[in-house]
């Protein structure tokens, strides 16, 4: 115990050991590869091809997002790492992308909620973080909030059609925010070493943004007959890398060729 | 999603101000709002236009192919249709 407490305090990547705007940008940089990826895994797969097309372009915006955040966070650490390296080869324990983000795609409709929810959040966020302390972050933001607002339209058309659309359709939406509002409280909580961020202006009291997203995304599910209600439940531990069984997994094959082929470049 | 319940829109491009929509192809969707996204993601993802419109196919009337040697044939035969079956005279300096 004691000789694995000292394995961890010399690991100078540990996420312990990390500065506050480390912690700050690898875990956006986190939360957008993790998302991407999951996007990613319908291409080919998606309902028709010009939805997939569609939807794989927004897995791309988050994969343009996660780099713009990696490069950010290789710097800031000055430890020789790159953005590849944080990528591929990091362990699920130094991932600290929020849960809602890492859930297994499921089915369509899975998808689009998971979207949806997200999306509604980083309308707010990214609009706020625009105006970050920290220049390179507000960079990166203002060319996201361009792309995330495309999202949103595209992910509210679907819900709205998929809520009213056939007894099936309109089930699986009910089933997705079932399993998806034990997701959501993550997003709002200001951890402790943020809330110093957020003094210093760098980062965004994501607080104060819950209020305004439940009433976006209940006055959305509304107009469809859907009453949305936030979960007491609250499963949480994304940003100190304590993820769901699925993570582990998705690294799994989502690293695999750089594991197995160190430094493989294609 | 049964493709059959989907619509074929027709898609034309407006590449820069100024100038005129171009058709550029034609895509599924199940409303004229998903279209014109469709639309973004399948022709200007590359800034290849400014404005998009989308028609749904069925709105757009065309010539029959057998029609076409009625329509066009007649035509063949009467050059002075042609502004180039004119000859200039000298005197006009620019036209």
């Amino acid at each position: 115990m004691e000789a694995a407490m000292k394995a961890k305090a010399a690991n100078p990547f540990a996420i312990e050991q990390q500065s506050p705007l480390s912690r700050f940008v690898l875990g956006l940089a986190d939360d957008a590869l993790v998302l991407s990826h999951r996007l990613s895994q319908w291409c080919s797969k998606a309902p028709y091809l010009e939805e997939d097309i569609a939807l794989s372009n927004v897995a791309l915006d988050y994969i343009g997002r996660a780099r713009m955040f990696y490069q950010y966070a290789a710097e800031i650490e000055g430890k020789g790492r790159n953005e590849d390296d944080l990528a591929y080869l990091r362990d699920e324990r130094q991932y600290t992308n929020l849960l809602i983000h890492e859930l297994p795609k499921g089915d369509f409709a899975f998808t689009m909620v998971r979207q949806f929810l997200v999306d509604v959040f980083y309308n707010m966020y990214l609009e706020k973080l625009v105006s970050s302390t920290d220049l390179t972050v507000a960079a990166v933001a203002a060319k996201a909030v361009k792309e995330t607002r495309y999202h949103l339209k595209r992910s509210e058309l679907w819900i709205t059609q998929l809520s009213q659309g056939t007894d099936e359709s309109r089930q699986r939406i009910l089933r997705a925010l079932d399993e998806l509002k034990d997701f959501t409280g993550e997003l709002f909580e200001v951890l402790d070493w943020e809330a110093q961020l957020v003094k210093t202006g760098v980062a965004v009291d994501r607080s104060i943004l819950q209020a305004p997203w439940d009433a976006h995304v209940q006055k959305l599910l509304a107009a469809s007959a859907i009453d949305y209600q936030d979960s007491k439940l609250q499963i949480r531990g994304g940003r100190n890398g304590i993820h769901t069984e699925h993570l582990g997994q998705m690294l799994c094959e989502m690293q695999y060729l750089q594991r197995s082929y160190p430094k493989m470049n294609w | 999603m049964q493709q059959e319940k989907l619509a074929v829109y027709e898609v034309f491009i407006r590449s820069n101000r100024g100038l005129d929509h171009k058709h550029v192809g034609s895509l599924h969707a199940q409303s004229p709002e998903q279209a014109i996204m469709y639309a973004r993601d399948c022709y200007i993802r590359r800034s290849e236009g400014v404005s998009i419109w989308v028609v749904e196919s069925t709105n757009i009337t065309a010539s029959d192919e057998s029609d076409i040697e009625s329509f066009v044939d007649p035509m063949d035969d009467k050059p002075y249709r042609h502004a180039t079956h004119y000859v200039l005279p000298d005197n006009v300096r620019s036209m």
